[in-house]
């Protein structure tokens, strides 16, 4: 905790900037007014209620969905205008049919299609890449078999692997460890730590899970359709900003040891 | 099997089967896995509108069929794409607009020569040389653009959110996709009519779904099924004298049938 404190010190380059950016779906405001930095080397944790925004905000980061107003930026570009190598994104609710007719490492070629280039078909080369992120996240056994036949924690680090195979410069994650089971999410934490201590990738994910964002997070944004905080972990999870974000029912959100409200009960009943 | 290709209207016919075969099979894995089978059906009936007026005008209802089953294809994916309505809408409102103005061109035009029916239902009679090349020539476009694109095309299948944040170009793919399945369905329409041909569109990558998970071997079972389809259907139609639409897509019908069975009964044994 305390190296990756000093090194938020330090000064960074912002790779993705908000400038008041507003997101309605029909009449309702989604996003107000959300201003936000993203520092290279950075592990940005967003936490918030459902319905807070959070997958709206990356999809805008992404260029996935376009802001009624407000500027984004994401290495100097806008988000859609940009090749796809750069970015590595793993969605909360993955849209693939358990039918598809793709084999395990089909689907983290696909990941290096952007580097494949139109009109190629991915070479041994990517094969190899693919086959050592696999290895990377224990799932090479399962190389051959069809994706669909994987269990939903599996299926879901595939997708990480996919995200990842590629190398990019930022990895979006929204709500990565979902189904994955205890083991497999320390391992996932300490993969995401290397790639960034290796690489200088950027992370900004989405969890609910307080715990691993004070654990792994270097700043958090809190979001309610407005975003309420954006800094370091520890000072996020104060009761005052988390009950503006959560309401009164935080108690059950929260677990983390570290967390301001849960110590407070504790020394209650001290 | 020797005196059927004596006849020359046999010999186009099983060469327009033979050509447009792995055409509509290739389109019809993408169509199977993207859940585009209604689609096909609407860009199909929207030709109708374009058959019409070609017919109105007295130029060829090919070109005609291909203006609007193209502006169609493309018009359901642009809405589709919008978001606010669902694609099924789109082709809804598109469907009964093509066949309406269809309906109103052949009440102006005072040709009552224009094989309709045969259009409809498939004439392998009316399979010019003009065709053949026409088949040739487009059918040649759509495998030549799908093999080119195919990785794309599959990952955007796969999950076109993420395909879109690894810098695929979704909406050019999606209406490249679509204009494609367009032509596929115009040059089908001599051979099994305007009303049968998206069964074609579907059930040969439907069969080959039961049979295996991968996509390689899905489009050579597609293929497969299509041909045998289209040949069987062609001989069965000339000697039991039977319309050769109704019979090709029949016999993908049974094919269909026993694959889902067998691929039943499979994994019935598996657990
Ligand atoms: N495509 C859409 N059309 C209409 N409304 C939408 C759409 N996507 C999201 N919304 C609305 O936007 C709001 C925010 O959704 P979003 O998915 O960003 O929340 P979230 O913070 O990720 O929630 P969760 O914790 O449940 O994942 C919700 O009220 C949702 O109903
Ligand atoms: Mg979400």
């Amino acid at each position: 905790m305390k190296d990756r404190a000093m090194n938020i010190g330090e000064k960074k380059d912002v790779f993705a900037e908000l400038h008041d950016v507003w997101v309605r779906y029909n009449v309702k405001w989604i996003l107000k007014s959300i201003y936000l930095k993203c520092y290279e080397g950075e592990i940005l944790g967003i936490v918030g209620p459902n319905g807070g925004g959070k997958s709206t905000l990356l999809k805008v980061i992404l260029g996935l969905v376009r802001p009624e107003k407000g500027s984004v930026q994401l290495f100097g570009r806008m988000p859609d205008k940009r090749g796809g190598l750069e970015v590595g994104y793993l969605p909360q609710i993955s849209h693939a049919d358990r039918s598809f007719p793709v084999t395990v490492l089909d689907v983290v070629l696909m990941g290096l299609y952007g580097r494949t280039g139109f009109f190629k078909r991915p070479g041994r080369s990517a094969k190899e890449i693919a086959m050592n992120m696999l290895s990377r996240i224990n799932m090479a056994d399962h190389a051959k078999e069809s994706f669909g036949t994987l269990s939903g924690g599996q299926q879901q680090r595939v997708n990480v692997a996919r995200a990842l195979v590629s190398k990019p410069k930022l990895l979006v994650l929204d709500e990565p460890s979902t189904g994955i089971d205890t083991v497999a999410q320390e391992e996932f934490y300490e993969l995401l730590a290397e790639f960034r201590d290796e690489l200088g990738i950027s992370v900004i994910m989405v969890s609910h899970d307080i715990g691993v964002i004070t654990a792994h997070a270097d700043s958090v944004a809190c979001l309610n359709t407005q975003l309420h905080y954006h800094g370091e972990p520890d000072l996020c999870f104060k009761p005052e900003v988390m009950e503006k974000i959560y309401g009164k029912n935080l108690k059950v959100m929260i677990h983390d040891s570290r967390c301001v409200t849960c110590y407070k009960r504790h020394e209650d009943h001290d | 099997m020797i005196e059927i290709l004596n006849l020359e209207f046999m010999r186009n016919a099983f060469m327009a089967g033979i050509m447009l075969s792995p055409v509509l099979a290739v389109v019809s894995f993408f169509v199977v896995l993207r859940r585009f089978s209604f689609i096909g059906v609407g860009v199909a009936h929207s030709a109708f509108g374009g058959v019409a007026l070609g017919s109105l005008l007295g130029i060829s209802p090919t070109l005609t069929a291909l203006g609007f089953s193209v502006a169609v294809a493309n018009g359901i994916s642009y809405i589709g794409r919008q978001g606010k309505l669902s694609t099924d809408t789109a082709i809804g409102i598109f469907f009964a607009l093509a066949m309406a103005l269809g309906v109103i061109f052949i009440g102006m035009s005072d040709q009552y020569n224009v094989d309709l029916f045969g259009y409809l239902f498939g004439n392998i009679l009316a399979i010019t040389n003009q065709d053949l090349i026409t088949i040739a020539v487009l059918g040649g476009m759509v495998l030549v653009s799908i093999f080119l694109f195919f990785k794309e095309l599959l990952f955007v299948a796969f999950d076109s959110e993420v395909a879109s944040v690894s810098g695929m170009p979704v909406a050019f793919l999606d209406h490249f996709f679509m204009t494609l399945l367009a032509l596929s369905v115009v040059i089908s329409i001599k051979i099994v009519g305007i009303v049968l041909v998206s069964s074609l569109l579907v059930i040969p990558g439907a069969t080959a779904f039961q049979i295996t998970n991968r996509y390689i071997s899905m489009i050579v079972v597609s293929i497969a099924v299509s041909l045998a389809a289209t040949i069987g259907g062609l001989l069965i139609s000339y000697y039991a004298d039977l319309a050769s639409g109704a019979t090709i897509v029949i016999l993908a019908s049974i094919i269909f049938f026993i694959a889902f069975t067998v691929g039943r009964f499979r994994k019935g044994r598996k657990i």
